[in-house]
């Protein structure tokens, strides 16, 4: 593979097949952490890691795996690197291993790193593959991000609130003054909901109106919005 | 590939299969034993850190983490599986009793607590250890979440003499605890929980104080 094939690569994860967005996986942690932007961004960053390393670690490996039992030998692997990754957090990084600590584990239930191992480096070369864990994380922390902003801002009228347990000293933004009631909605999960439909609508109308305008400059060959389960 | 009969095949992909299940449990061995000692420090750092702020270390002089009380279950202390309590000496003598305890009736579950009860019965400081109360409502318990940065709402229990502890109840209740309106719940819970414990320490004091350390009470 070149470079070109890289950047596409990188270019589907974060934006064409983002995860959050396009292919509406891995639900579970984004309603639970989403609830400001210091939570959501410590997920976001965990996953990446973890996606990286078992794309790499399969996309490696993938000829060593039968056909057959490809689906419980990605568990198994996706799982011992997580459990990896939470012992070395916990034992190398344990500051951050405080905030993020809870999220790790999670991470195994998250279908989006199956998904990407099953559909991209079962079948891809290593290097590829790693980038596309990177990018599919990145396009993922992206969304968690807006979320975590959309929520706490609506919230709890706050910005980065938390921010103290990872850069000590630091401190949250208050946006509304101490007075402000919270809007409690947002911070439950069904505020997750909302803000997520909010955002698909949103991507849905930029690729819409992209579409429109290739349709005007009159070279109706334009791609369709690239779907996925 | 010549084999593809049923057995052939399950035999062939049933031995891979325990081939990466023994490659993998042996990579999480080898990090289970790479970091065992390092996360059991950090543990106790951790834990450290959480008595230091209920009782500042200035109070004692002895090995506080090494030097406690294992409880079995207790029901005056919300303990269904046990806990400890703390011990802090200055020169051998008492100076506080750091009590693990559990509020079992959050609004979300139960709240784990730690507090300190000082030897003539005031109490130092209490913390909410581990808790699931409603993000942005019930969770000014927490002073890490609680709005209030300059005085959170748990530090008031810092300032209760001995005989105060009677009146360790919420004002709704009659005592002389604040809370929040609308959380009432919460905060509840926790002051009832920490009256409950002040109130354990304080009539076992000699025989918690005597113990054999690391043994039951």
């Amino acid at each position: 593979m070149d470079f070109q094939a890289y950047r596409d690569i990188a270019w589907n994860g974060v934006w064409k097949q983002n995860t959050g967005v396009v292919q509406i996986l891995g639900l579970c942690p984004i309603l639970a952490v989403s609830n400001n932007i210091v939570n959501a961004v410590s997920l976001g960053l965990a996953t990446i890691l973890v996606m990286a390393l078992s794309n790499l670690t399969i996309a490696s490996l993938r000829n060593f795996i039968p056909y057959e039992i490809r689906i419980p030998v990605f568990i198994l692997i996706i799982a011992a690197l997580t459990t990896v990754v939470d012992l070395a957090f916990n034992a190398y990084l344990h500051e951050l291993y405080l905030v993020l600590g809870i999220f790790i584990p999670l991470i195994v239930t998250n279908c989006i790193v199956l998904a990407r191992v099953e559909a991209f480096a079962a079948k891809n070369e290593p290097v590829g593959s790693t980038i596309d864990g990177i990018a599919m994380g990145i396009g993922l922390t992206l969304v968690l991000t807006v979320l975590g902003a959309m929520r706490e801002v609506v919230g709890s009228g706050t910005l980065l609130s938390g921010i103290d347990m990872i850069v000590p000293g630091a401190q949250p933004i208050s946006l509304f003054g101490n007075d402000y009631p919270g809007f409690l909605v947002a911070i439950l999960p069904p505020g997750a909901f909302f803000a997520l439909g909010c955002l698909v609508a949103g991507r849905n109308w930029l690729e819409a109106r992209k579409l429109a305008r290739a349709h005007r400059a009159a070279a109706p060959v334009a791609d369709t919005p690239a779907e996925a389960g | 590939m010549s084999e593809t009969t049923a057995l052939g095949l399950s035999a062939r992909t049933g031995a891979v299969m325990v081939g990466f299940t023994v490659i993998f449990t042996a990579v999480m061995a080898y990090t289970y034993e790479a970091t065992k000692t390092q996360i059991a420090a950090s543990a106790s750092e951790e834990k450290m850190k959480l008595l230091t702020e209920v009782l500042p270390a200035a109070a004692y002089d002895n090995a506080l983490l090494d030097d406690y009380v294992q409880l079995g279950p207790t029901g005056q202390l919300g303990l269904d599986d046990g806990g400890r309590i703390y011990r802090a000496r200055k020169a051998g003598q008492p100076v506080a009793l750091l009590v693990e305890t559990t509020a079992p009736d959050g609004y979300s579950g139960r709240i784990e607590l730690i507090v300190a009860v000082r030897a003539d019965g005031s109490l130092s400081g209490v913390r909410a250890v581990a808790h699931r109360e409603t993000p942005g409502l019930g969770d000014y318990i927490d002073p890490k979440k609680d709005k209030n940065k300059t005085s959170p709402w748990i530090t008031q229990f810092g300032e209760l003499k001995a005989a105060d502890i009677p009146g360790c109840k919420v004002k709704k209740d009659g005592g002389q605890i604040a809370y929040h309106t609308g959380a009432t719940i919460s905060a509840r819970a926790v002051t009832n929980a920490v009256a409950r414990a002040a109130r354990y320490a304080t009539e076992h004091q000699d025989r918690l104080f005597a113990a054999k350390s690391g043994g039951p009470l």
